[in-house]
């Protein structure tokens, strides 16, 4: 198997290719991602327009709203389109729809309807690019009832994941880190799944438990691997569906290390850390070994100078110290 | 206009009017304690506008739907069932008047939200394209709709895929309290379609002949592959914003002008010169006022839904307990 190795960007397009294979309902819709243009600012769709046409791949105007809406009315119509929406801040722009509509159609409508939908979307810290193309927004779509949150750290993850978010029959943000665009893997076999809800332990361990998701699963794996040679046993869930999270694995974990900390590069403050460190208090108090350590971007925009950026999001090393301040707690 | 097609408009509008005055009365003796968005004005251009439709072709429409959703021929019983509240509604009460559904009629969205359905509407027209169906989807919103940036997007879109949707303007003359002419400087929405490069049409809308005629040239367009077309069906809203709401901002000359132009009268006038005698009018509007009791009835008669309902719905599998 080795030397089969592919980019995420490689893994996405194999899922998105393979879906559309094997269903005409699955299109796909955003700026630039048609062959004229490209096949995509990140090359996601590549080919995909010669293999399925203009039809089925729709480059469409700079109109997050009407992106969205068109995906929401075809998913109605019972077809399973993808919406690409370049950069995650853009989705800003077509809250309406995904907020007031996309999420509430199947409830509102009593079951009636539902929207199989995937909005796929790119954003991530690092590389730069300031405070209107970097944001990690999946809190806010977290707190809306009736929308899923996927978002892969690896390119096996990232090809299984979309097919489940594709063959979901409910709206799914699925959020692409820049960052890891360009990791090199193992390539999963054709047809790969991996099922939304489904967290997986990404390094196993016995006394402190890191759960995160998306790209900070790498920070944490490296400082894992660092700590043990201190003697410190770290446990790495990688979340993969950020909302509604594989509580059941979260539980079990932290029941097992006795101490958690709980890391995003979003903006730590009510992140979706806060929930998830809010359900171990509620339901593990009694056996936590420490309070749930926190972890998360800082309370700004995120800011261009690469020093500052660097500042913003958390260090490998405060992700260190976060362990060694659960490993050393004193009740 | 043949008799056939006329009978069919009077029919659906009728259908229209008697359930929205059946709501009113609902309103006003505190059977019912709803927001209510009164349809009275804008009877006539919905029934000719889905008189022109098939059963299934799609429509979205807006919290001032329910003459939209009537005349495209959702049942009266699970309307007014939905409106109330209960569980054997249309969307099993979770839904209510600004969120009215029924797939079966062709009645895919209703929102609250001004401007939404247009862009949604696209979607389902695009579906209708790839796979070659035939069917024509409408959009229906009114004159204040098109001063947000959905509007524009979706037109947009629509004429640059040549997708088979209506946009169906209602211009009745305010966007909520505010007067046309107070929040749109063109003279008529129809510029906004040129703006895209798309047909647009105005019509008196309390002409039967006349809109009918507009929205079967529109509709044979989409189906024909033609394209979008705005039409622009010029109406009143006779009730204000919502039903109770005081209306007092509107200028007399122009509740004058709006009692001169009510749609009702004048159609069954138009079928009396078309030989429909008084007679069988009254007795259309008769058998209507039954099943509007009837679907009163079934409503009120309806269980409320299960507080279990909270947790079905938000996604396909339930939310465990």
């Amino acid at each position: 198997m080795s030397g089969n190795k592919i980019s995420m960007v490689t893994a996405l397009n194999r899922a998105i290719d393979e879906a559309m294979a094997e269903d005409e309902g699955v299109i796909l819709l955003g700026e630039d991602v048609g062959a004229k243009q490209g096949g995509g600012v990140f090359k996601v769709s590549a080919g995909l327009t010669e293999k399925y046409g203009a039809q089925r791949i729709r480059a469409t105007p700079i109109s997050e709203q009407a992106i969205m809406g068109a995906c929401i009315g075809a998913a109605l119509a019972g077809f399973r389109p993808i919406a690409e929406i370049m950069l995650m801040n853009f989705v800003t722009v077509a809250m309406d729809q995904i907020v007031n509509h996309a999420a509430k159609l199947r409830f509102m409508s009593g079951g009636q309807t539902n929207v199989p939908l995937v909005i796929r979307t790119t954003t991530g810290v690092g590389v730069g690019f300031g405070g209107q193309h970097s944001d990690m927004l999946e809190a806010w779509f977290a707190h809306v009832p009736g929308l899923k949150i996927v978002t892969p750290s690896n390119p096996a993850d990232a090809q299984g994941l979309m097919r489940s978010a594709i063959a979901c029959n409910d709206p799914v943000i699925f959020i692409e880190n820049i960052l890891c665009y360009g990791i090199q893997a193992e390539a999963p076999p054709a047809g790969h799944r991996v099922p939304l809800g489904k967290a997986a332990t990404a390094r196993e361990g016995s006394d402190c438990s890191i759960i995160t998701y998306g790209r900070t699963v790498l920070d944490a794996l490296e400082v894992a691997g660092q700590l043990a040679d201190d003697g410190i046993s770290v446990e790495v869930i990688d979340l993969r569906t950020i909302a509604p999270y594989d509580e059941e694995a979260v539980l079990a974990s932290v029941r097992k290390t006795g101490r958690a900390v709980v890391l995003h590069e979003a903006v730590k403050a009510y992140g979706t850390g806060a929930e998830i460190s809010a359900r171990l208090h509620e339901r593990l108090f009694n056996e936590l070994k420490a309070p749930v350590q926190r972890l998360g971007g800082a309370f700004s925009a995120v800011p261009m100078a690469s020093a500052l950026e660097q500042a913003w999001i958390p260090s490998k090393d405060a992700i260190k110290t976060a362990v060694h301040t659960a490993m050393n707690w004193q009740k | 206009m043949n008799r056939d097609t006329l009978l069919d408009i009077y029919t659906r509008t009728m259908n229209v009017a008697r359930a929205d005055e059946k709501m009113r009365s609902l309103l006003m003796t505190g059977k019912l304690a709803v927001v209510y968005y009164t349809v009275r004005g804008q009877e006539l251009v919905s029934a000719a506008m889905m008189a022109a439709l098939e059963p299934s072709d799609y429509l979205v429409t807006t919290y001032r739907g329910q003459h939209d959703q009537i005349a495209k021929g959702v049942p009266l019983n699970l309307l007014f069932a939905e409106i109330a509240g209960r569980a054997t509604g249309t969307c099993k009460g979770k839904g209510g008047a600004m969120h009215i559904t029924h797939p079966e009629t062709g009645v895919m969205v209703t929102t609250g939200v001004v401007g939404s359905g247009l862009p949604i509407a696209n979607g389902l027209a695009l579906t209708s394209q790839n796979r070659g169906d035939g069917r024509v989807t409408v959009t229906c919103f009114g004159d204040g709709a098109t001063n947000i940036g959905a509007f524009h997007e979706a037109m947009n879109m629509a004429q640059l895929w040549n997708l088979p949707v209506i946009f169906f303007c209602q211009n009745n003359r305010y966007g909520e309290h505010t007067a046309f002419a107070d929040h749109t400087k063109v003279e008529s929405i129809t510029a906004r379609a040129a703006a895209y490069g798309m047909k647009g049409v105005q019509v008196d809308g309390n002409d039967a002949e006349a809109m009918f005629a507009v929205a079967k040239e529109a509709v044979d367009r989409a189906r024909a592959g033609q394209g979008p077309t705005l039409i622009e069906a010029m109406c009143y809203r006779m009730m204000g914003h919502f039903f109770g709401a005081d209306f007092s901002y509107m200028p007399k000359e122009h509740l004058d002008e709006m009692a001169a132009a009510d749609p009702l009268p004048r159609l069954r006038a138009l079928m009396l010169e078309h030989q429909f005698t008084e007679a069988e009018l009254d007795a259309i509007v008769a058998g209507i006022d039954v099943e509007v009791e009837a679907a009163v009835q079934f409503a009120f008669d309806s269980p409320f839904p299960d507080e279990s309902e909270l947790r079905k719905d938000v996604f396909e599998e339930e939310i465990a307990a």
